[in-house]
Protein backbone atom coordinates (compact mmCIF):
# COMPACT_ATOMS: atom_id res chain seq x y z
CA UNK A 1 0.00 0.00 0.00
CA UNK A 2 1.43 3.25 -1.16
CA UNK A 3 0.47 6.01 1.14
CA UNK A 4 2.80 8.79 -0.60
CA UNK A 5 1.21 8.08 -3.64
CA UNK A 6 -2.11 9.60 -3.07
CA UNK A 7 -1.48 12.16 0.28
CA UNK A 8 -2.03 15.53 -1.08
CA UNK A 9 -1.84 17.16 1.26
CA UNK A 10 1.73 15.86 2.39
CA UNK A 11 0.95 14.63 5.93
CA UNK A 12 1.31 11.09 6.60
CA UNK A 13 -2.49 9.16 6.44
CA UNK A 14 -3.26 5.86 8.01
CA UNK A 15 -2.98 2.84 5.60
CA UNK A 16 -6.43 1.80 4.46
CA UNK A 17 -6.32 -1.72 5.38
CA UNK A 18 -5.23 -0.74 8.76
CA UNK A 19 -8.19 1.88 8.80
CA UNK A 20 -10.61 -0.62 7.52
CA UNK A 21 -9.39 -2.81 10.18
CA UNK A 22 -9.83 -0.09 12.88
CA UNK A 23 -13.00 1.00 11.99
CA UNK A 24 -14.70 -2.69 12.06
CA UNK A 25 -13.16 -3.32 15.22
CA UNK A 26 -14.74 0.12 16.73
CA UNK A 27 -18.01 -0.83 15.69
CA UNK A 28 -17.73 -4.93 16.82
CA UNK A 29 -16.29 -3.51 20.31
CA UNK A 30 -19.69 -1.47 20.50
CA UNK A 31 -21.92 -4.02 19.30
CA UNK A 32 -20.79 -6.63 21.84
CA UNK A 33 -19.34 -4.65 24.90
CA UNK A 34 -21.33 -1.39 25.27
CA UNK A 35 -24.67 -2.22 23.70
CA UNK A 36 -25.34 -4.43 26.65
CA UNK A 37 -25.22 -1.38 28.80
CA UNK A 38 -27.56 1.15 26.79
CA UNK A 39 -30.08 2.43 27.82
CA UNK A 40 -33.44 0.54 27.70
CA UNK A 41 -35.87 3.49 28.23
CA UNK A 42 -38.39 4.42 25.66
CA UNK A 43 -36.79 5.90 22.13
CA UNK A 44 -38.40 9.26 20.96
CA UNK A 45 -41.35 7.66 19.30
CA UNK A 46 -42.20 5.19 22.13
CA UNK A 47 -42.06 7.61 24.51
CA UNK A 48 -44.90 10.02 22.84
CA UNK A 49 -46.86 7.12 22.02
CA UNK A 50 -47.03 6.05 25.45
CA UNK A 51 -47.76 9.68 26.55
CA UNK A 52 -49.98 10.53 23.44
CA UNK A 53 -52.38 7.08 24.34
CA UNK A 54 -51.20 5.51 20.86
CA UNK A 55 -49.02 3.12 21.75
CA UNK A 56 -52.17 0.13 21.62
CA UNK A 57 -51.96 1.18 18.19
CA UNK A 58 -48.64 -1.09 17.89
CA UNK A 59 -49.45 -3.18 20.82
CA UNK A 60 -52.82 -4.45 19.19
CA UNK A 61 -51.20 -5.32 16.03
CA UNK A 62 -50.46 -8.50 14.81
CA UNK A 63 -46.76 -7.98 13.61
CA UNK A 64 -46.53 -8.39 9.75
CA UNK A 65 -42.91 -10.75 10.07
CA UNK A 66 -42.96 -12.78 12.54
CA UNK A 67 -39.70 -14.94 11.09
CA UNK A 68 -36.97 -12.87 12.94
CA UNK A 69 -34.24 -14.67 14.06
CA UNK A 70 -33.07 -12.60 17.15
CA UNK A 71 -36.26 -10.04 18.07
CA UNK A 72 -35.27 -7.05 20.10
CA UNK A 73 -31.63 -7.80 20.18
CA UNK A 74 -31.71 -10.62 22.13
CA UNK A 75 -33.75 -8.39 24.88
CA UNK A 76 -36.05 -11.26 25.35
CA UNK A 77 -32.93 -13.89 26.79
CA UNK A 78 -32.32 -10.66 29.48
CA UNK A 79 -28.41 -11.34 29.93
CA UNK A 80 -25.91 -8.74 28.69
CA UNK A 81 -24.20 -11.70 26.54
CA UNK A 82 -27.17 -12.44 24.51
CA UNK A 83 -27.08 -8.38 23.60
CA UNK A 84 -23.53 -8.33 22.76
CA UNK A 85 -23.74 -11.38 20.73
CA UNK A 86 -26.80 -10.38 18.65
CA UNK A 87 -24.63 -7.16 18.42
CA UNK A 88 -21.79 -9.18 17.23
CA UNK A 89 -24.17 -11.19 14.66
CA UNK A 90 -25.84 -7.73 13.48
CA UNK A 91 -22.59 -6.38 12.59
CA UNK A 92 -21.88 -8.99 10.39
CA UNK A 93 -25.06 -9.55 8.87
CA UNK A 94 -25.25 -5.94 8.06
CA UNK A 95 -21.57 -5.55 6.76
CA UNK A 96 -22.34 -8.57 3.87
CA UNK A 97 -25.60 -7.37 3.20
CA UNK A 98 -23.94 -3.69 2.72
CA UNK A 99 -21.55 -5.38 0.64
CA UNK A 100 -23.92 -7.38 -1.53
CA UNK A 101 -25.79 -4.63 -2.75
CA UNK A 102 -22.96 -2.68 -3.09
CA UNK A 103 -21.65 -5.48 -5.51
CA UNK A 104 -25.04 -5.54 -7.14
CA UNK A 105 -24.90 -1.54 -7.82
CA UNK A 106 -21.73 -2.35 -9.23
CA UNK A 107 -23.27 -4.96 -11.38
CA UNK A 108 -25.99 -2.87 -12.66
CA UNK A 109 -23.43 0.15 -13.16
CA UNK A 110 -21.17 -2.37 -15.63
CA UNK A 111 -24.37 -3.66 -17.47
CA UNK A 112 -25.20 0.11 -17.89
CA UNK A 113 -21.95 1.23 -19.12
CA UNK A 114 -21.71 -1.56 -21.28
CA UNK A 115 -25.18 -0.75 -22.98
CA UNK A 116 -23.82 2.60 -23.26
CA UNK A 117 -20.78 1.58 -25.12
CA UNK A 118 -22.24 -0.94 -27.60
CA UNK A 119 -25.37 0.61 -28.92
CA UNK A 120 -25.37 -2.11 -31.80
CA UNK A 121 -24.61 -5.14 -29.93
CA UNK A 122 -28.49 -6.22 -29.30
CA UNK B 1 -37.82 6.24 15.53
CA UNK B 2 -38.31 2.88 14.23
CA UNK B 3 -42.34 2.61 13.29
CA UNK B 4 -43.77 -0.03 14.26
CA UNK B 5 -46.64 -1.94 12.26
CA UNK B 6 -50.34 -1.10 13.35
CA UNK B 7 -49.46 2.81 13.35
CA UNK B 8 -49.76 3.48 9.85
CA UNK B 9 -52.42 3.24 7.98
CA UNK B 10 -52.55 1.35 4.66
CA UNK B 11 -52.97 3.98 2.61
CA UNK B 12 -50.01 5.87 3.92
CA UNK B 13 -47.46 2.58 4.37
CA UNK B 14 -48.24 1.73 1.06
CA UNK B 15 -47.52 5.02 -0.85
CA UNK B 16 -44.16 5.26 1.22
CA UNK B 17 -43.38 1.64 0.63
CA UNK B 18 -43.61 2.36 -2.95
CA UNK B 19 -41.75 5.86 -2.60
CA UNK B 20 -38.83 4.05 -0.75
CA UNK B 21 -38.61 1.29 -3.39
CA UNK B 22 -38.22 3.87 -6.23
CA UNK B 23 -35.36 5.18 -4.19
CA UNK B 24 -33.82 2.68 -3.66
CA UNK B 25 -34.38 1.46 -7.08
CA UNK B 26 -32.59 4.57 -8.57
CA UNK B 27 -29.89 4.64 -6.29
CA UNK B 28 -29.02 0.83 -7.05
CA UNK B 29 -29.01 2.98 -10.55
CA UNK B 30 -27.22 6.37 -9.40
CA UNK B 31 -24.59 4.93 -7.07
CA UNK B 32 -22.04 3.58 -9.49
CA UNK B 33 -20.28 7.10 -10.15
CA UNK B 34 -18.76 6.69 -6.35
CA UNK B 35 -18.49 2.80 -6.42
CA UNK B 36 -15.65 0.37 -7.82
CA UNK B 37 -14.19 -2.40 -5.99
CA UNK B 38 -12.25 -1.21 -3.43
CA UNK B 39 -14.90 1.15 -2.34
CA UNK B 40 -16.81 -2.00 -1.74
CA UNK B 41 -15.51 -2.85 1.84
CA UNK B 42 -15.93 1.02 2.72
CA UNK B 43 -19.92 0.65 2.43
CA UNK B 44 -19.77 -2.71 4.35
CA UNK B 45 -17.90 -1.35 7.51
CA UNK B 46 -19.75 1.96 7.37
CA UNK B 47 -23.32 0.10 7.81
CA UNK B 48 -21.80 -2.26 10.40
CA UNK B 49 -20.87 1.25 12.47
CA UNK B 50 -24.01 2.80 12.00
CA UNK B 51 -25.58 -0.58 13.00
CA UNK B 52 -23.66 -0.48 16.22
CA UNK B 53 -23.49 2.85 16.74
CA UNK B 54 -28.07 2.46 16.46
CA UNK B 55 -28.23 -0.06 19.14
CA UNK B 56 -26.42 2.48 21.72
CA UNK B 57 -29.14 4.35 23.51
CA UNK B 58 -27.98 6.85 25.69
CA UNK B 59 -30.56 8.66 27.87
CA UNK B 60 -32.33 11.70 27.16
CA UNK B 61 -34.87 13.65 29.80
CA UNK B 62 -37.85 12.37 31.06
CA UNK B 63 -37.29 8.50 31.26
CA UNK B 64 -36.62 8.87 27.37
CA UNK B 65 -33.82 7.56 25.09
CA UNK B 66 -32.26 8.34 21.84
CA UNK B 67 -29.98 6.50 19.91
CA UNK B 68 -27.51 7.41 16.61
CA UNK B 69 -29.73 7.80 13.15
CA UNK B 70 -26.59 8.13 10.94
CA UNK B 71 -27.78 8.87 7.78
CA UNK B 72 -25.42 12.30 7.46
CA UNK B 73 -22.43 10.19 8.73
CA UNK B 74 -23.20 7.81 5.87
CA UNK B 75 -23.78 10.21 2.54
CA UNK B 76 -20.69 12.45 4.06
CA UNK B 77 -18.10 10.01 4.13
CA UNK B 78 -19.77 7.44 0.94
CA UNK B 79 -21.95 9.94 -1.63
CA UNK B 80 -25.72 10.98 -1.24
CA UNK B 81 -26.64 7.50 -2.86
CA UNK B 82 -24.25 4.87 -1.75
CA UNK B 83 -25.09 6.17 2.00
CA UNK B 84 -28.81 5.81 0.56
CA UNK B 85 -28.00 2.28 0.43
CA UNK B 86 -26.51 1.90 3.54
CA UNK B 87 -29.18 3.36 5.32
CA UNK B 88 -31.54 1.01 3.67
CA UNK B 89 -29.85 -2.24 4.37
CA UNK B 90 -29.35 -1.20 7.66
CA UNK B 91 -32.95 -0.71 8.66
CA UNK B 92 -33.61 -3.85 6.70
CA UNK B 93 -31.42 -5.69 8.70
CA UNK B 94 -33.47 -4.37 11.91
CA UNK B 95 -36.69 -5.11 10.80
CA UNK B 96 -36.18 -8.81 9.43
CA UNK B 97 -33.20 -9.69 12.00
CA UNK B 98 -34.32 -8.17 15.16
CA UNK B 99 -38.27 -6.84 14.60
CA UNK B 100 -37.26 -3.45 14.96
CA UNK B 101 -39.24 -1.22 12.90
CA UNK B 102 -42.04 -2.61 11.30
CA UNK B 103 -42.32 -4.94 8.31
CA UNK B 104 -45.47 -2.27 6.58
CA UNK B 105 -43.89 0.52 8.14
CA UNK B 106 -40.12 -0.45 6.37
CA UNK B 107 -41.07 2.11 3.36
CA UNK B 108 -41.84 4.83 6.34
CA UNK B 109 -39.00 4.36 8.08
CA UNK B 110 -36.92 4.55 5.01
CA UNK B 111 -38.82 7.81 3.49
CA UNK B 112 -38.05 9.36 7.26
CA UNK B 113 -34.66 8.59 7.97
CA UNK B 114 -32.78 8.08 4.96
CA UNK B 115 -34.79 10.15 2.11
CA UNK B 116 -36.19 13.20 4.40
CA UNK B 117 -33.71 12.85 7.64
CA UNK B 118 -30.90 11.54 4.73
CA UNK B 119 -30.89 12.91 1.01
CA UNK B 120 -32.76 16.02 1.94
CA UNK B 121 -30.42 17.33 4.51
CA UNK B 122 -27.77 15.84 3.38
CA UNK B 123 -28.22 18.08 0.13
CA UNK B 124 -29.24 21.09 2.30
CA UNK B 125 -25.51 20.48 3.93
CA UNK B 126 -23.72 20.48 0.40
CA UNK B 127 -25.79 23.50 -0.08
CA UNK B 128 -25.01 25.72 3.09
CA UNK B 129 -20.70 24.54 2.79
CA UNK B 130 -21.16 25.48 -0.87
CA UNK B 131 -22.31 28.81 0.52
CA UNK B 132 -20.46 28.76 3.95
CA UNK B 133 -17.33 27.91 2.29
CA UNK B 134 -16.14 30.87 0.78
CA UNK B 135 -14.77 32.20 4.37
CA UNK B 136 -13.91 29.14 6.00
CA UNK B 137 -11.43 26.58 5.32
CA UNK B 138 -13.21 23.77 3.82
CA UNK B 139 -12.33 21.31 6.92
CA UNK B 140 -14.25 23.95 9.23
CA UNK B 141 -16.80 24.35 7.14
CA UNK B 142 -17.59 20.73 6.85
CA UNK B 143 -17.60 20.10 10.23
CA UNK B 144 -19.99 23.15 10.86
CA UNK B 145 -22.25 21.91 8.27
CA UNK B 146 -22.36 18.63 9.73
CA UNK B 147 -22.92 19.52 13.11
CA UNK B 148 -25.69 21.95 11.91
CA UNK B 149 -26.98 19.25 9.70
CA UNK B 150 -27.15 16.19 11.25
CA UNK B 151 -29.50 17.54 14.17
CA UNK B 152 -31.57 19.25 11.47
CA UNK B 153 -31.56 15.75 10.19
CA UNK B 154 -33.20 13.59 13.08
CA UNK B 155 -35.32 16.64 13.81
CA UNK B 156 -36.69 16.45 9.84
CA UNK B 157 -37.30 13.08 10.63
CA UNK B 158 -39.12 12.84 13.00
CA UNK B 159 -41.51 15.87 11.31
CA UNK B 160 -41.93 13.39 8.89
CA UNK B 161 -42.75 10.74 11.05
CA UNK B 162 -45.18 12.76 13.36
CA UNK B 163 -46.96 13.89 9.37
CA UNK B 164 -47.63 9.88 8.81
CA UNK B 165 -48.83 9.30 12.50
CA UNK B 166 -51.74 12.37 11.38
CA UNK B 167 -52.42 11.31 8.17
CA UNK B 168 -53.13 7.63 8.89
CA UNK B 169 -55.78 9.23 11.65
CA UNK B 170 -53.53 7.48 14.74
CA UNK B 171 -52.54 10.58 17.04
CA UNK B 172 -53.62 14.23 15.50
CA UNK B 173 -50.50 16.74 14.55
CA UNK B 174 -51.21 19.26 17.16
CA UNK B 175 -50.71 16.50 19.63
CA UNK B 176 -47.65 14.38 17.81
CA UNK B 177 -45.70 17.06 16.21
CA UNK B 178 -44.60 19.07 19.03
CA UNK B 179 -43.89 16.40 21.51
CA UNK B 180 -41.90 14.37 18.47
CA UNK B 181 -39.89 17.54 17.59
CA UNK B 182 -39.33 18.17 21.34
CA UNK B 183 -37.76 15.18 22.08
CA UNK B 184 -35.84 14.92 18.68
CA UNK B 185 -34.56 18.39 19.06
CA UNK B 186 -32.65 16.98 22.13
CA UNK B 187 -31.82 13.12 20.41
CA UNK B 188 -30.42 15.56 17.34
CA UNK B 189 -27.79 16.75 19.47
CA UNK B 190 -26.18 13.52 20.19
CA UNK B 191 -26.50 12.94 16.67
CA UNK B 192 -24.37 16.16 16.08
CA UNK B 193 -21.67 14.82 18.52
CA UNK B 194 -21.31 11.56 17.43
CA UNK B 195 -21.49 12.58 13.55
CA UNK B 196 -18.97 15.31 13.78
CA UNK B 197 -16.69 13.53 15.85
CA UNK B 198 -16.78 10.19 13.31
CA UNK B 199 -16.15 13.11 10.48
CA UNK B 200 -13.43 14.88 12.25
CA UNK B 201 -11.47 11.63 12.97
CA UNK B 202 -11.83 10.41 9.50
CA UNK B 203 -10.93 13.64 8.29
CA UNK B 204 -7.47 13.08 10.43
CA UNK B 205 -6.53 10.17 9.09
CA UNK B 206 -7.95 9.26 6.27
CA UNK B 207 -9.56 12.24 4.69
CA UNK B 208 -9.62 11.31 1.13
CA UNK B 209 -12.48 8.60 2.59
CA UNK B 210 -14.98 11.86 3.30
CA UNK B 211 -16.84 12.42 0.04
CA UNK B 212 -18.15 15.52 1.20
CA UNK B 213 -14.70 16.80 1.80
CA UNK B 214 -13.96 18.47 -1.64
CA UNK B 215 -11.11 18.93 -1.79
CA UNK B 216 -10.42 15.03 -1.86
CA UNK B 217 -11.17 13.57 -5.33
CA UNK B 218 -13.87 10.54 -5.66
CA UNK B 219 -12.91 8.00 -3.08
CA UNK B 220 -13.03 5.42 -5.43
CA UNK B 221 -10.19 6.57 -7.62
CA UNK B 222 -7.85 7.58 -5.16
CA UNK B 223 -8.43 3.86 -3.71
CA UNK B 224 -7.84 2.72 -7.02
CA UNK B 225 -4.92 4.02 -7.43
CA UNK B 226 -3.63 3.25 -4.19
CA UNK B 227 -4.68 -0.15 -4.61
CA UNK B 228 -3.40 -0.89 -7.56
Amino acid sequence: MADDVNNVSGKKTTGLWIFFGVAMLVAILLAVFISPWASSSPDGLEKVAEDKGFMEAAEDTEPTWTHSPIPDYGDAVGTKAAVGLSGFIGVLVTAAVAMGVALLALGIGYMSKRRATEPDSS
Amino acid sequence: MHIPDGFLDPKTWGTLTGVSAGFTGYALYAAKSKLNEKVIPLLGITAAFIFAAQMLNFPVAGGTSGHFLGAILAMALLGAWPGFLVMVVVLLVQCLFFADGGLTALGANVFNMAVIGGLMSYYLLVLSKGALGRGLSERTSLLTCTAVFSWISVVLASIACSFELSISGTVPLGTVLPAMVGVHAIIGVGEAIITTVVIAVVLQSRPDLVDAYSRSPEPGKRLAREVA
